[in-house]
């Protein structure tokens, strides 16, 4: 493999970890905060998919797709966190993974009857739409590039309000010692519902972000899901700052594995984590007497 | 409770139950059923995804086959004809269970399904141990007329083997030496790039590689890259569904369309090529049904369809049909009297069907002898440009009729 190739295999490698941070970051936020496993995370990512697709439809523009599908979703987040979600906090899990298994079937259902069983795809706006030539015969789409730095930028608001802000001072208490945050007169349960939201937010953002270079189908949360687990799982549960180590990491080897051991590829993802979770059980960035 | 007051009565209460169930088993399997009054109706179960990835084709093959029972008034060789629908999900680990209740609680006297390859094997294997009558409308296992096949068991699609197996010969007519293939790493990719590889090879074509993605996964990017730098003359692939698309959205994303012409299995532009628009421009495949044949059947056909459904009709819709028409000839050959089960059986191993695909007939293992054609996408449509090859036979490979 001559240099070239090796650069742009790695800018594949970054531009998928890049999403995968998005989808997984909302994943565990809401896991490392909430305490609630939220298995309904990839039917809104999903979600975003299709309602990117039909508000480009409806309006021809793609900035208001994403900025449309991030609103729907965070305001269905709140809905949710207010009827269903709330009565999970301090449950078992299993509770958490019935009710979040029976919002994927819903989820599902409702895409069935507002958008159908097709396959669809999304234009990305006209400014992106172009691609660069990098070798002699392959060029890269500038959207591809576009995502990677939107993906950087929000990564960087994520820390931003995770730590310098008010309502990231509460996040942070509130993973830390809920209890103690809850003596201390901090109105807790707000707070949920917007982290619960903004996990959410996140999901759909990620999937409105993938459409244009992805296609929009049923069933395409599924994959992502697990996949997001794994991000999680690898960079310690309820660390956003491991959610981008592990979303690279992943990146990376699912890249390089196909090129390189395209035989087992498939498990090579699940051979990582099961070794760094040998390693640092808590994950790479999570806390380790957790 | 001492334990001998508790056994005596549910020992007995078990072994009546057990009897009346034996009783009923016996009375319900196909083996042994009493002759059904020849008015009853023929219960035609419908086995089908009406919901996950597959559900649109599902849907369409279960419109196509209504289609044909509705255009003979309700009646297949006289007879009329009854539905019962289970929805299969495209899941094999529930295949076996769904099967099973469509033959035993059911008592569906034919079977039409399905589309997923794993489903379809699974219902093979029932429908070989209960001897039911089984249609298959799409799934293009090899397997289901190879080592599998029964004369119970008939398809009206394709076998993977022959849906790709001409365009070896087609690609090194065309003067390409070097071919990349790619495909999904599961037993249906396997069989189409075997069969494409085994007929280009044979013609003085070379592999120069056989890139996998593990399936269903979508994520292409880094083998894209890879076919960049291998530099080959042409590309053949399959994928289907929400793969297909991204596949070839990415392929030409990456510009790799203007340098290395695409070809591919029918499949990765059958029902995918509104969703992949410009970028699916000029790709070449073979399929056994091209948008624009002409033959009146197929016009007469598509009229049809647009007008009991509302929609296009396309290959699976025209599978179901088919289907239905196969179980015509077969109920007509014996008047309806579906426990004449040789003659039927024989009646539609004899079937020559005027099928809108083109001329069909089955080979021994129960698979269509049929035309493979050449498509091209033009104006957002697979055009025909040629028949790749007349009458392919699938050589069913392994199968014993027994």
């Amino acid at each position: 493999m001559d240099l070239i190739t090796l650069g742009v295999q790695l800018l594949n490698a970054v531009q998928y970890g890049a999403v995968l941070f998005l989808v997984a970051s909302g994943l565990t936020l809401v896991f490392g905060i909430l305490g609630v496993i939220n298995l309904a995370h990839g039917a809104f990512y999903m979600l975003g998919a299709y309602l990117a697709y039909w508000i480009t439809l409806m309006t021809g523009s793609f900035v208001v797709a994403l900025l449309g599908g991030v609103l729907v979703a965070f305001i269905a987040g709140i809905l949710l966190e207010t009827v269903f979600v709330r009565l999970l906090y301090g449950r078992d899990h299993l509770a958490q993974v019935l009710l979040s298994f029976g919002l994927i079937l819903v989820i599902d259902e409702i895409r069935q009857l507002l958008f159908g069983k097709d396959v669809h795809a999304v234009a990305p706006p006209a400014w992106l739409s172009g691609s660069i030539q990098l070798t002699d015969n392959l060029s890269y789409p500038v959207y591809r590039l576009a995502i990677c730095v939107f993906c950087l930028m929000a990564a960087l608001v994520i820390f931003f309000v995770i730590a310098r802000t008010k309502i990231g001072m509460i996040v942070r208490a509130g993973s830390e010692n809920r209890e103690m945050a809850r003596v201390l007169g901090i109105k807790f349960d707000r707070v949920n519902r917007y982290v619960f939201a903004a996990g959410i937010a996140l999901a759909a953002l990620g999937g409105i972000l993938i459409a244009p270079i992805s296609t929009v189908f049923p069933g395409m949360g599924d994959g992502m899901l697990i996949l997001s687990f794994v991000v999680v799982v690898l960079g310690g549960i309820g660390s956003v700052a491991g959610a981008a180590v592990g979303a690279l990491l992943i990146g990376l080897t699912d890249t390089f594995g196909k090129v390189f051991f395209p035989s087992v590829s498939s498990i090579l993802i699940y051979v990582v984590m099961a070794a760094v979770l040998l390693w640092r059980p808590s994950g790479i960035l999570g806390r380790q007497d957790a | 409770m001492t334990t001998k007051g508790f056994l005596r009565p549910v020992t007995r209460r078990a072994m009546l139950s057990g009897t009346a169930g034996a009783a009923t088993f016996i009375a319900t399997s196909p083996l042994h059923s009493p002759a059904i009054a020849q008015n009853a109706p023929l219960k035609v179960g419908m086995m089908l995804p009406y919901t996950g990835t597959y559900a649109k084709l599902g849907q369409f093959i279960d419109d196509g086959f209504r289609l044909y029972v509705e255009q003979k008034g309700g009646k297949l060789g006289g007879r009329d004809i009854a539905f019962v629908q289970v929805d299969d999900e495209s899941k094999p680990e529930a295949a076996t269970d769904n099967m099973n209740r469509l033959v035993g609680r059911e008592k569906a006297d034919v079977v039409v399904g399905t589309v997923h390859s794993g489903v379809a094997m699974a219902m093979v294997k029932v429908a070989r141990d209960t001897k039911t009558l089984l249609i298959i409308p799409n799934a293009g296992a090899n397997d289901a007329t190879g080592p599998a096949c029964a004369p119970n068991i008939f398809r009206t699609s394709f076998s993977n083997w022959q849906s790709t197996y001409p365009m070896g010969k087609v690609m090194a007519d065309a003067g390409i030496k070097n071919v990349v293939t790619i495909t999904w790493r599961y037993t249906a990719g396997a069989e189409m790039i075997g069969a494409f590889a085994e007929n280009f090879t044979k013609n003085g074509g070379k592999i120069v590689a056989d890139l996998t993605v593990p399936f269903p996964e979508v994520e292409f990017q880094a083998l894209i890259t890879q076919i960049a730098q291998l530099k080959p003359d042409a590309v053949f692939s399959f994928f289907a569904g929400g793969g297909a698309v991204k596949f070839v959205k990415d392929y030409a994303a990456a510009g790799l369309n203007k340098t290395i012409p695409l070809y591919g299995a029918g499949f990765l532009t059958d029902g995918t090529i509104e969703a992949q628009g410009e970028a699916a421009k000029g790709i070449r495949t073979t399929l056994h049904y091209a948008d624009n044949l002409d033959n009146p059947a197929n016009l007469a056909f598509l009229k049809a369809f647009k007008a009991k459904t509302g929609k296009d009709g396309d290959i699976y819709a025209v599978q179901g049909y088919d289907g239905a028409a196969l179980l015509d000839i077969g109920l007509t050959a014996v008047g309806g009297d579906f426990n004449a089960r040789d003659k039927m059986i024989a009646a539609m191993g004899a079937a020559k069907i005027n099928s809108p695909r083109g001329p069909l007939s089955f080979n021994k293992a129960h698979n269509p002898i049929q035309n493979i054609y050449l498509r091209e996408v033009r104006n957002g449509r697979n055009e025909m440009i040629s028949i790749a090859q007349a009458d392919v036979d699938d050589p069913a490979r392994g199968c014993k009729m027994t």
